[in-house]
């Protein structure tokens, strides 16, 4: 579907951040600029250590810029929002509430309707298929289950954001690609603007409309590279030639970096 | 063949330990011919207590009242200093000094004060008993109150928690299974806090019956208020143990699902 003149949702401008420590500055961000129109998904991709979970906490409102601007629907922010839903990198679950309950969190916390709240927090259960597990705790499941948990807890509240923080880097690869999968099933129903941190190239060609290619540290945009393979997307798109060359691409593209 | 559950496994073998002890005691000082005023049997002791059944009931109820007492108080104080400790920074380096010398005095050494202020009756023990078992509770609660995922902080900051609901629903949950290793603690040493205090002064409870039955060389009677003494303590001790179940039933009496591995 291609719809004219979108409207951005997320703006960044010249990002700056530089963390004062007692006896030294460190400069994590150097000039971002770009992008996410509404309904988008888009990848910040980057080194280890090169600054973009602190462009996602920025975003999040959990860290201030130190200069330059963010808009988000238009208007300036600089706090934490709740048209913004987020994953960490870490389920964060809470070990003493049941996945149902853990869901259910942000509801409580935002004053919502709980009535109305419960009935969602179980359409979120089978939309991460996980109908059978609402009564189980968070020991009770699986590493790739509780991160399901943490994807619908961060859709609890109807966010029209979702920020995602390399949710997947701590799960074995096999685990990481069927919840790309799962991701991107989620993401087509929902359609949720969505902006996912990761180091892994794959993940971000599969997942992404764009990918915002980041240098190392102090963080600059090297590119943005639009991905144009058809969706839906189907687990097969990850063996074909056209996903290989943009992979290759950006490959080449963060390795002439470190060169 | 026969399957024995294993809890049920588990008693026997805590009852076998302590009735072939107790055995290994009975025929030691029958063979030896110890006199009891030095280590009396077991089966003394047993006769002993019998005799004098209906004095123990009012001393150990005493002992026990004194011991629940400081340690109720403990807990509720305990909890609250630990809350400001972690709440606000700026009372932590009031508290946590005063905290530490309060700790290092004797408390057997205060006892005689305490007794001048207080008088001769129940209140300064129930005093003592929450001295000793105020510190660990307040360490034990502190630490787990600060022990929060860094992530879950993110998430409540996020959505705007209030101080209030970052306390009651992310920091007293955290903080449950500390807090209930430092109450196992803090039990044990409350019924030692209450037996330093009848030592000292007063006319009631298991400790005064242990003085007097020193003083008039009546070793088994001794012995038996010590055993009533370890019971009550034990006793108080499970009861905690059941309320950690009943509290944390997310712990590590849940079966685990080996289901690793499903994503």
């Amino acid at each position: 579907m291609i719809t004219t003149a979108r409207a951005k949702t997320i703006e960044l401008e010249e990002l700056h951040k530089t963390y004062v420590t007692r006896d030294d500055q460190i400069v994590a961000l150097a000039g971002i600029t770009f992008s996410v129109f509404s309904h988008e998904f888009v990848s910040v991709l980057g080194p280890s250590g090169c600054g973009k979970t602190t462009v996602l906490k920025i975003i999040a409102g959990l860290v201030s810029a130190s200069s330059g601007n963010l808009r988000v629907d238009g208007t300036p922010i600089s706090g934490p929002q709740r048209k913004i839903g987020i994953v960490f990198q870490v389920p964060a679950l809470m070990r003493w509430r049941t996945a149902l309950q853990n869901i259910l969190l942000p509801a409580e916390i935002l004053g919502l309707d709980m009535a109305a709240a419960r009935a969602r927090a179980l359409e979120l259960l089978r939309l991460v298929g996980l109908e059978e597990f609402s009564s189980k705790y968070p020991r009770q499941l699986s590493g790739g289950m509780q991160q399901r948990v943490a994807i619908a807890r961060a859709l609890i509240h109807d966010p029209s954001i979702l920020l995602l923080d390399e949710p997947f880097s701590a799960l074995d690869i096999m685990t990481r690609n069927q919840l790309n999968v799962e991701l991107l099933r989620i993401w087509s129903e929902r359609r949720k603007t969505s902006l996912l941190v990761t180091h892994s190239i794959p993940e971000a060609v599969f997942l992404s409309d764009r990918v915002v290619v980041l240098g190392q540290r102090p963080a600059k945009v090297l590119e943005i590279v639009p991905v144009t393979l058809p969706r839906p997307r189907a687990p097969e798109l990850r063996v074909s030639p056209e996903f290989m060359q943009v992979v290759d691409h950006i490959g080449r593209r963060i390795g002439l970096e470190y060169v | 063949m026969i399957i024995i559950p294993p809890p049920f496994f588990r008693a026997l073998k805590v009852a076998a330990t302590i009735i072939i002890l107790l055995l290994v005691w009975e025929i030691c000082c029958r063979l030896f011919k110890v006199p009891n005023y030095l280590i009396p049997a077991p089966s003394e002791i047993a006769a002993r207590f019998n005799e004098k059944r209906g004095l123990f009931l009012g001393h150990a109820w005493v002992t026990m009242y004194e011991t629940v007492a400081g340690f109720a108080m403990a807990v509720v104080v305990g909890v609250i200093a630990a809350a400001l400790i972690v709440i606000v920074p700026a009372v932590r380096d009031v508290i946590m000094p005063v905290l530490l010398i309060a700790q290092l005095v004797p408390k057997v050494a205060v006892a005689p004060i305490l007794l001048i202020w207080f008088g001769y009756d129940l209140l300064p023990k129930v005093v003592i008993a929450f001295l000793v078992a105020f510190f660990p509770i307040v360490v034990n609660t502190a630490s787990g109150l600060a022990a929060v995922e860094r992530e879950l902080l993110e998430l409540s900051r996020s959505l705007e928690a209030t101080r209030w609901q970052t306390f009651w629903k992310f920091r007293i949950p955290t903080a449950l299974p500390e807090l209930f290793s430092g109450m196992k603690i803090a039990i044990t040493l409350a019924v030692i806090g209450a037996v330093i205090g009848e030592f000292v002064g007063g006319n009631k409870g298991l400790g005064y019956l242990i003085l007097i039955a020193n003083q008039e060389l009546d070793t088994p009677l001794a012995f038996a208020a010590l055993f009533i003494l370890s019971l009550g303590g034990i006793i108080l001790y499970w009861a905690i143990e059941l309320a950690e179940k009943v509290c944390i039933p997310w712990g590590h009496d849940i079966d685990h699902l080996d289901i690793h591995g499903i994503p």
